[in-house]
């Protein structure tokens, strides 16, 4: 049992720490850290520098132009990005899709699309969910049907994040009513310029546009877009979910938002002193903090294990429901910090403008994202549906 | 021992509800949430009109209710529909303050006010108080017939659409002093004053108020110098009786749309209320929105008892509605799934209702302190 990061992991740390303290452009960590929501600008312009420098693909094996690091090599990562309010990678191109590709696409598709995801040429959103299929997404009844060339796709798909921005949809479709669920789905690529497709804005509680309707009406999509052998969509689909899950624990997230507490309760007055010395505010602080030490050591734990070979199962959704029950208390502890100030709706400030909004404790928009988090426990499969999954395996004694 | 309405509060229930029910559903609210003014003043004449506005001064006082299960009738209702328009701040605070301090003249107003013509807002919360009602650095000084008043309020609902505000301001003592504090009648076009607006997260506008040498005859001073500390209280009181009141009825809503979404969506070929890793859930928000029943008519009901007894009940009552209102919003939330995210989607207004109430008169944490003090004495 040894505690210490090895002398490389040191130097790596230190690597990414130079990294960002010169190429992160301000313009962007500040926004992240005052919670303005980002624009599509923003995302690809971080993207570029990443790529730049060669780590934008960060779980991407070399052979397919990524930076293959390992799994603490990642962690040590979203440590550090988060310390210093870098912009979130947009996962749906480079750490959902492309494993699917390199694993399960052909050559010409993985000599066609990685190369393009690097370069932000494409932009990838995810259509998955629909309104009948969340938790239970095998049930999905979007309909592929084969024309001649062509798929001719019918349905609808919903909760597409940032798919105002896409120009590309990697989509689960039935091709096959009459069999079991999970053997009638096919993994399609489809253009989203294509005649027939719709897509359609939902605004969230917080009056955010980050999610979407896309609809498809007889979207013909060439069958060179088919991933894999047809009907086998379920097993790409699952393999893709276990990519969702790398940094599921969002512990960089749950310091940086730590750190946000502390500093707004040091600036918001409770009586004579600072919030921060209250005691029972600070109580619920220090629980949160404590829960995070320890949550972050099981995250390194399980992260060794797969940096050794091993493959995190169970512990994946321990970390999903923990982290993000962590994730949400701290969103929740921001609010209570902010007291009054907690109750102005930032839309502005969310929007980039530079109206600013009275806030003597400079707490930003921080009710607005805890509801706006309370997404965390019910997307990338519900708390509930870890919580199924972690008895299922532990009662059966196995996957 | 009896828990039943009387008649003329069951019937100003009956009318309350019917008359939300048919006129301000999700969408209209969002038509108003979209507004400039985040008011419809078609709703607030309705209510008016109802006499909700009424109810809530007692018959020396021009109206015809005015106890605290008065105000937990009229509030329960407008939570259960999500109601942004100012109820509390143009009659709960501004207008029991004026109808419990003011003199003959300044009297008058509540006449109007309960006409539905008139809109006030109280002006108190600065920007470093946090929660405590006694610290006010806002100046008042008098000089022959002239007060001037200077400083700055912080997060003052309803603060442009008042024609009249009510302003703290010290006259006298150190910044933390109960004595010392005035109460001014400020008209929204009075020189040096300015308001500058924006929108809130849960609906309804407020503003930060500045008052930079705004010059008042000793007339605008409502109630005695220096002497309107206990009078604050005990309105913030009834101000809290009315929003957890209001927390009450948007509870009741959340799970009441929790358990219709329940029973009619559908995953895994059966209604997700079926599983019981929800049902279970389920039933301890009841069970939690039982407590919030019991505290909002123990509040309610010690409205009118000695200081001591009715504030241990408002802060037992808040502290509790803080702690269950979040467990029901967020529960409802999550059983619902990514739906209730969705502005369209009514229960988003309704947690949002819920959730904020913890930011207004003292946190579920402020009041925890203030019991332990209250019960200490």
């Amino acid at each position: 049992m040894d505690l210490s990061y090895s002398d490389d992991e040191k130097a790596f740390r230190e690597d990414v720490r130079a990294f960002l303290a010169e190429k992160l452009p301000t313009a962007l960590s500040d926004k992240v850290r005052d919670g303005v929501e980002l624009n599509k600008a923003d995302m690809d312009q971080w993207h570029s520098i990443l790529n730049d420098q060669g780590w934008l693909a960060q779980n991407w094996p070399k052979s397919f132009g990524g930076a293959e690091w390992n799994a603490v090599q990642r962690h040590i990562w979203e440590e550090e990005a988060a310390a210093h309010n870098a912009p979130r990678i947009v996962p749906f191109g480079l750490s959902m899709l492309a494993p699917v590709l390199q694993k399960f696409g052909s050559k010409e598709q993985q000599d066609h699309w990685l190369p393009r995801i690097l370069t932000g040429e494409d932009w990838w959103c995810q259509g998955y969910s629909e309104p009948g299929a969340g938790s239970d997404l095998a049930s999905l009844k979007t309909t592929a049907v084969r024309d001649g060339d062509h798929y001719v796709v019918n349905g609808q798909k919903t909760w597409t994040t940032l798919g105002q921005f896409a120009n590309m949809i990697f989509c689960l479709v039935r091709t096959d009513k009459d069999v079991k669920q999970q053997e009638g789905i096919s993994f399609l690529l489809i253009d989203m310029d294509t005649p027939g497709i719709e897509v359609r804005p939902i605004i969230l509680l917080d009056g955010v546009h980050e999610v979407n309707e896309v609809w498809f009406t007889d979207v013909r999509v060439p069958v060179e877009n088919l991933v894999g052998e047809e009907n086998k969509g379920w097993t790409y689909a699952k393999y893709l979910l276990t990519h969702e899950r790398t940094n599921i624990a969002g512990v960089g997230f749950s310091q940086a938002g730590l750190a946000s507490v502390k500093r707004i309760a040091r600036a918001e007055m409770a009586g004579d002193k600072p919030l921060m010395q209250n005691p029972h505010f600070a109580a619920r602080v220090a629980q949160v903090e404590m829960d995070l030490m320890a949550m972050s050591t099981t995250n390194l734990r399980i992260i060794s294990q797969a940096a050794a070979g091993g493959a995190p199962g169970v512990e994946a959704s321990m970390l999903k429901v923990k982290g993000t029950i962590i994730r949400q208390e701290i969103n929740d502890l921001a609010r209570r910090a902010a007291g009054v100030y907690a109750m102005p709706f930032a839309s502005e400030a969310m929007e980039g403008s530079n109206e600013a909004l009275p806030d003597p404790n400079s707490a930003g928009p921080v009710a607005a994202q805890y509801f706006n988090n309370r997404k965390l426990s019910i997307f990338g499969g519900s708390n509930e549906i870890q919580r199924g999954i972690i008895a299922k395996v532990t009662m059966s004694g196995g996957a | 021992m009896n828990f039943d309405l009387t008649e003329e509060r069951q019937m100003l229930q009956d009318t309350l509800r019917r008359f939300l029910r048919d006129k301000y559903d999700t969408q209209t609210r969002n038509t108003i949430l979209d507004s400039a003014t985040g008011l419809s003043t078609e709703i607030w004449e309705g209510l008016a009109e109802l006499g909700v506005i009424g109810a809530l001064f007692s018959e020396d006082q021009g109206g015809f209710g005015g106890a605290g299960f008065d105000v937990a009738v009229v509030f329960e209702e407008l939570g259960r529909a999500g109601v942004v328009e100012p109820m509390l701040d143009t009659a709960v605070l501004g207008g029991g303050l004026i109808a419990n301090l003011g003199d003959d003249a300044q009297r008058a107003l509540i006449e109007k006010l309960i006409g539905g013509a008139l809109h006030l807002a109280f002006a108190h919360a600065e920007p470093t108080n946090r929660y405590d009602l006694n610290r006010v650095q806002t100046s008042a000084a008098a000089d022959g017939n002239t007060i001037t008043l200077n400083g700055r309020k912080a997060v003052v609902v309803n603060a442009e659409a008042a024609n009249v505000l009510v302003v703290s301001a010290r006259e006298s003592g150190a910044i933390r002093d109960t004595d010392g504090i005035s109460l001014f009648l400020v008209p929204s076009d009075t020189k040096g004053l300015t308001v500058q607006g924006y929108p809130l997260l849960a609906g309804g506008r407020a503003a930060e108020v500045t008052l930079d040498n705004v010059q008042l005859p000793t007339s605008a001073r409502l109630g005695p110098a220096g002497k309107a500390y206990l009078a604050i209280e005990a309105r913030v009181a009834a101000a809290n009786v009315a929003l957890n009141a209001e927390t009450l009825g948007a509870m009741e809503t959340a799970t009441a749309l929790t358990k219709d979404y329940l029973m009619t969506r559908k995953q895994f070929g059966r209604p997700i209320g079926t599983f019981q890793a929800l049902a279970h859930r389920f039933s301890d928000m009841l069970i939690e929105m039982e407590q919030a029943r019991s505290a909002v008519i123990n509040a309610a009901g010690h409205l009118e008892a000695p200081r001591d007894t009715r504030e241990i009940h408002v802060s037992a009552a808040k502290n509790l509605m803080g702690r269950a209102g979040r467990l029901v919003a967020e529960e409802s939330i999550q059983m619902h799934g990514g739906i209730a995210m969705t502005q369209e989607y009514e229960l988003a207004h309704i947690a949002k209702r819920i959730v904020m109430a913890d930011h207004r008169f003292g946190d579920t944490d402020h009041h925890l302190e203030r019991f332990i003090a209250l019960s200490a004495a």
